[in-house]
């Protein structure tokens, strides 16, 4: 992964709440082994109409919404599936975060470990952010802030691991294998009595 | 010591590093369950990094998402929807050969829909961590297990390292109480209950379902309502062990034998939350009110007791989903005309579900213009069936009996319905275009389901067996 400290984009609105994973790609397109390419499937289902043109009524279709790579979505974005395909389609598609008031919990997780910045802002600057698509915002991970054209801040909590490993593009896997012995060790304790729930640590 | 919940009991004991303010915590990982479509992307990781599967034995494998369930020709042909099916499936035959993995694959008696297949073969056990790229992976926790969903890239980490990066998750109660009433299954409870605590209403948390009802619940049961975790946003949801479950496990294939087992058992019957233990949401539910429940939007959560009026539209987005489902606020769902029926899923397609469904079919003719499918969850549970005579029952009916796997459930193997088309189903998700572009989805129990097909419209099986004594 590479490192990110930023993303500066006008947004792009999608009003829509609880969309799910099906919506982002649907099943049909996870017959794939590979995860490059996806993005032409991203919310393949609204995006496209029957015959493949793109839908003019969908709105990341529209012209104002071309090259934005800042997503504000309804509540509850990313429902459904644990389907990692959801952040591969969308970075492929070219976005680079996701605002909400409420994301789905496996959905972020995958895409932070994708480097698809995912935040979490209360209703209110939901509702603002909605109601006013296009403005260019720039979003500082190491503050934890989006700032918006007027000067204003919204600040928004990131996990400080996920913050660490996006600032520094730092791979996860790494983190765990450097964890080898006190995975061993825990096995050794552990294999005593492999059903106790007392803490084997 | 303090008392904990049983998540907190499980968490404590598989921590192998605990979690600080800058870094997740490390969870061990007792059992890693794999099918062919979350997987292929992480093995190829693994490849390009020259690195092993840390415990093989702890993985188990299975084919059920992208494959037919017709039966293969004469010479072994099946028929995928597309060469890049056959291909995902043969991926993770290949891998799991390199990587000396068990594969419940096409041969095995065990193959199977992958949260079907654990608790069938005695893998799920109570306590464990499981997890497994499919974010119903919170079925197993009807065991006493926590069991959660994860993306492909974490199944990468748990093939390498046996192990997760993880924080503590919250904990939300649900007690359930009061009888369910005659014919009202564990489906039309966790319809219910997602319909009462909305489908962001679990999220972040892990849900223990407790009281009464639950407690009477069959592990079958208990399996439907677990499942449908996810579809309230919590990525786990558990029952503690009870005698129900030790009868179940008892002598499967996996399960511990001899000295072992009673050692087991012995450590299982501590998975309780101890008295005044404390969780970060509780919510009550009233199980002798719950009737026939069924969906009748595009999401989980928009559900209504049967014999009921369509809710009409509270918001823009509910009007949006009643648009796509083509129906008016204030209609009733009752008499709605329905074309395809599905009876399967890892929500239910259970030897008892099929009974359930049977017991309705039983001596009567699905309605002209219906389809109707039923598809086992396993090899096993198809051969059960067919051994007390079930396919008999369903196909003299005239419906489709078939082979194992998730089928119309997500349709991937090209089990799907046509636009605009009306599904009545067992499955657990009914979003837009989930059994195919257009489609309608129902959701409902397997009796719900099946008296649809016989009536050929959704009709109330309360008053449908009346008509029929
Ligand atoms: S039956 Fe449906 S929900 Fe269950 S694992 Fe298969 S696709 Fe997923």
């Amino acid at each position: 992964m590479k490192p990110m400290d930023r993303v500066v984009s006008r947004t792009a609105i999608l009003p829509f709440e609880n969309i799910d994973t099906d919506r982002i790609i649907p099943a049909r397109f996870l017959t794939t082994t590979e995860r490059a390419g996806l993005g032409r499937f991203a919310f393949n289902d609204w995006r496209y109409l029957e015959g493949g043109a793109d839908n003019p009524d969908f709105p990341l279709n529209q012209p104002q919404a071309q090259g934005c790579r800042i997503l504000v979505s309804g509540r509850n974005f990313g429902c459904g599936s644990s389907r990692e395909h959801a952040p591969w389609a969308l970075l492929d598609y070219g976005i680079e975060a996701v605002i909400s008031s409420e994301i789905a919990d496996i959905f972020r997780s995958n895409s932070l470990k994708n480097g698809l910045l995912t935040i979490v802002v209360d209703e209110n600057e939901h509702r603002a952010l909605l109601a006013d698509p296009g403005i260019e915002l720039v979003i500082d991970i190491a503050e934890g802030s989006i700032c918006k054209p007027d000067g204003s801040k919204i600040l928004f909590n990131l996990d400080r691991f996920a913050r660490h490993c996006l600032l520094n593009g730092v791979d996860q896997l790494g983190f765990l294998l450097d964890a080898e012995t006190e995975i061993s060790a825990w096995e050794i304790r552990r294999a005593d009595n492999p059903y106790a729930m007392e803490s084997a640590a | 010591m303090r008392p904990r919940t049983i998540v907190e009991k499980i968490w404590d004991a598989h921590q192998v590093r605990p979690e600080t303010n800058d870094t997740p915590g490390i969870l061990y990982i007792d059992l890693h369950l794999i099918h062919e479509v979350t997987t292929p992307q992480a093995f190829s990781e693994l490849r390009t990094r020259g690195l092993n599967v840390r415990c093989p034995e702890r993985v188990l494998a299975t084919l059920d998402h992208s494959t037919p369930t017709s039966p293969a020709d004469a010479d072994g042909t099946r028929a995928y929807i597309t060469a890049e099916a056959k291909h995902q499936v043969d991926q993770l035959e290949v891998n799991c050969a390199e990587f000396g993995i068990e594969l419940n694959g096409w041969e095995s008696a065990h193959r199977g829909i992958v949260h079907v297949m654990g608790p069938e073969i005695g893998a799920t056990q109570p306590g464990m961590t499981i997890v497994c790229g499919d974010s119903h992976t919170a079925t197993h926790g009807a065991f006493g297990a926590l069991a959660f969903g994860i993306g492909t890239t974490e199944v990468g980490h748990v093939l390498a390292t046996q192990s997760l990066l993880q924080r503590k998750p919250k904990t939300m109660a649900i007690h359930v109480d009061g009888k369910l009433r005659p014919g009202i299954s564990a489906k039309d409870l966790i319809l219910h209950i997602i319909g009462q605590i909305g489908v962001g209403g679990g999220t972040g948390h892990v849900i223990e379902y407790c009281g009464p009802t639950i407690e009477a619940l069959s592990m079958e049961e208990r399996m439907t309502v677990c499942n449908m975790s996810i579809e309230a946003g919590a990525r786990a949801g558990l029952v503690a062990p009870d005698q129900v479950t030790f009868d179940w496990l008892q002598g499967r294939l996996r399960a511990p034998r001899g000295a072992d087992w009673v050692r087991a058992v012995a450590a299982w019957c501590d998975l309780v939350s101890d008295a005044g233990a404390s969780y970060d949401s509780e919510v009550r539910i009233d199980a002798s009110a719950i009737g026939s429940t069924i969906s009748y939007g595009t999401h989980p959560g928009m559900v209504t007791p049967i014999a009921a009026a369509i809710p009409a539209a509270r918001d823009a987005q509910e009007a949006k989903a009643l648009a796509y489902m083509q129906f008016d606020g204030g209609q009733a769902l009752i008499g709605q005309k329905v074309d395809v029926v599905f009876v399967g899923s890892c929500t239910n397609s259970r030897l008892s579900d099929l009974r359930e469904a049977a017991a309705v079919m039983r001596g009567r003719k699905v309605a002209d213009g219906v389809r109707a499918l039923v598809v086992p969850g396993s090899v096993l549970i198809k051969r059960e069936a067919e051994a007390e005579g079930l396919d008999a029952v369903f196909l003299a009916a005239g419906a489709e009996w078939r082979e194992a796997g998730c089928s119309m459930c997500i349709g991937m193997n090209g089990d799907i319905a046509k636009p605009g088309q009306l599904v009545v189903s067992t499955s657990n998700r009914n979003f837009e275009g989930r059994q195919g572009p257009g489609v309608r989805t129902v959701l409902a129990s397997p009796r719900v389901a099946a008296v649809a097909a016989i009536a050929g419209v959704i009709t109330d099986p309360d008053a449908f067996q009346e008509r029929a004594a």
